[in-house]
């Protein structure tokens, strides 16, 4: 299933699953994350500090004073792929979205050539798939989004983005859960946190796997949840 | 439950409880953090006797000014920093770093600046009485995570510290300056999404540090890298480091509060030997990148490993 293994600097592996992002390759990339987490938690390898998946690879970084990369790579090579198991428990969310505070919408219909309330209904329209978290606490990474609302990055990131910013980027779409810089097109705002630092288990609402719908909610609406 | 405390006077710049990082978070996006130089860090603790991991006040290029109100306090500073301690009579004694201080009950430390660096640590005997989260006392103040509420430290803060010192002993040592231009890096695999031309600049020109840096990221400026395959690649994760590309050609290097997940290609990536040196580079400053193997890379951090650890070993009571 790993089609290359490579170092990043020298206290990171990179475990690339192919170049194609879709749900298939991503169930990979989350099987192999369980079971390396649940290693390190039984203490089964040393030195391993963090396992982070994304579309389509796992990135192991490890302590250089433990362990090195050769040691990484022999022990994801003695895997046996096949009997690596994929626990899902799945959640679908309903989110709210407020369009109005979507500060990239009149560029986005100049730049596609589709009218601002055709953005936003194929948004609404489209059931969210959880391919990772992260970037900043709490994020996710989530598609796909119609052929017709492609985009790239912004060319130089935003310094400053609201909490709560919903973003698209090609067939992605994202939700920026803190104010943070960040380079993605922002449609619309999300009263939802998405962070809760007091459960240290599990202080992300969404996981990888989880499917998500929003909900569009008025300005005054938005506010109401927001202080909630 | 004792109370012994500081009390803030002045915060100073971006002033915040680290320690060496909070670890097996990164896949909800919660980065390691920590001291950005962790060979001060370590010199701090082991200065005062600590806990190797006992959190530190990290503070940038000006430090607090801390009034010592209830309590005695051993303390120690590292890094390259001006500093004075405030005697209750209001003389004024210079500080030196790398060596530990007594302090009484009403006595003041000024933190004045950073010298030609940007990063400088003060550590208490026993250490600061912080709750952790995760495992890790480490302030992530953009996701508001960490002691303090996540906050950075502010005017009128109470900073608690666990015991009073009960010994008049102090101890020092000479810790080596490495301050230096070349940077070392690693290769990646996305090193040949850039020109040749673009490859050679890289490692031949160099880059200036700007005023964009904070401790998650270091905008630099110079020769643009030109992309020849693709400016955005899929999210993947992010190791401390990094040197992305996004599109306008200027390189960013992801420092310790590092996004977990970046889209932006890498260019390489900086050795773990250098780092601390890197990360107390001022903006305006220049760098210049050279390539090494992991071979040599590991070398490197054992060598420098060694190094913190002949600083401990030197650590010298004073007479």
């Amino acid at each position: 299933m790993i089609k290359k293994l490579s170092n990043i600097g020298d206290c990171g592996v990179v475990c690339d699953f192919g170049d194609d992002v879709n749900q298939k390759i991503n169930a990979g990339v989350i099987k192999l994350f369980h079971y390396i987490k649940e290693e390190v938690s039984k203490g089964n390898i040393k030195g391993i500090l963090n396992y982070t998946p994304s579309y389509n690879k796992l990135i192991i970084n490890f302590d250089l004073n433990k362990i090195k990369s050769s040691q990484i790579i022999d022990f994801i090579k003695s895997i046996n792929f096949s009997k690596l198991s994929f626990s899902k428990n799945k959640k679908e969310w309903i989110i709210p979205i407020c369009y109005d505070f979507g500060i990239d919408l009149e560029n986005i219909s100049k730049t596609l050539k589709i009218d601002k309330k055709e953005i936003i209904n194929i948004h609404l329209n489209t059931t969210f798939f959880i391919y990772m978290v992260g970037f900043i606490p709490g994020h996710p990474f989530m598609g796909d989004l119609d052929s017709k609302l492609f985009l790239e990055r912004l060319k130089t990131p935003r310094v400053k983005l609201a909490p709560g910013s919903v973003g698209i980027v090609e067939k992605f779409c994202n939700i920026y859960p803190h104010e943070s810089p960040g380079g993605w097109n922002i449609i619309g705002r999300t009263s939802t946190k998405l962070f809760d630092k007091k459960n240290e288990s599990q202080p992300c609402l969404l996981s990888a796997g989880d499917t998500v719908k929003f909900k569009s909610i008025s300005k005054k609406e938005f506010e109401n949840l927001y202080n909630e | 439950m004792n109370s012994n405390f500081f009390e803030v006077l002045r915060a100073g710049i971006n002033t915040t409880y680290q320690d060496h990082g909070r670890f097996h978070m990164q896949h909800f996006g919660i980065t390691p953090g920590g001291c950005m130089d962790l060979k001060s860090f370590f010199i701090a603790n082991a200065l005062l006797g600590n806990n190797s991991e006992e959190g530190v006040l990290e503070f940038a290029y000006q430090g607090p000014l801390l009034k010592l109100v209830k309590g005695e306090a051993k303390i120690v500073i590292t890094g390259n920093v001006t500093f004075q301690i405030i005697k209750t009579n209001n003389e004024k004694v210079n500080g030196e770093c790398n060596r530990s201080y007594n302090l009484k009950e009403g006595e003041q430390i000024d933190i004045l600046a950073t010298k030609e660096s940007v990063y400088g640590y003060l550590a208490v005997e026993g250490g600061f009485n912080l709750k952790p989260f995760c495992k890790s006392v480490s302030i992530l103040a953009r996701a508001q995570i960490g002691p303090n509420e996540g906050k950075k430290i502010k005017n009128n803060d109470k900073v608690n510290f666990k015991r009073n010192s009960n010994n008049e002993k102090n101890f020092t040592t000479n810790v080596i300056n490495e301050k230096r231009e070349i940077i070392r890096v690693m290769q990646g695999s996305q090193f040949n999404f850039f020109s040749k031309q673009s490859q050679n600049n890289f490692f031949k020109k160099h880059y200036k540090i700007t005023n964009l840096t904070d401790r998650m990221g270091m905008r630099l400026e110079g020769p643009s890298i030109s992309n020849i395959v693709s400016a955005n690649i899929r999210s993947e994760g992010i190791t401390k480091g990094a040197i992305q590309v996004p599109a306008d050609g200027q390189p960013i290097i992801l420092l310790t509060d590092y996004p977990t997940i970046g889209g932006y290609p890498k260019i390489s990536n900086v050795i773990s030997a250098d780092y601390h040196v890197l990360a107390q580079k001022v903006p305006g400053e220049k760098v210049l990148f050279k390539n090494v193997e992991l071979r040599e890379a590991e070398q490197l951090y054992k060598e420098h490993l060694n190094n913190i650890s002949e600083t401990i070993k030197n650590i010298k009571e004073i007479n």
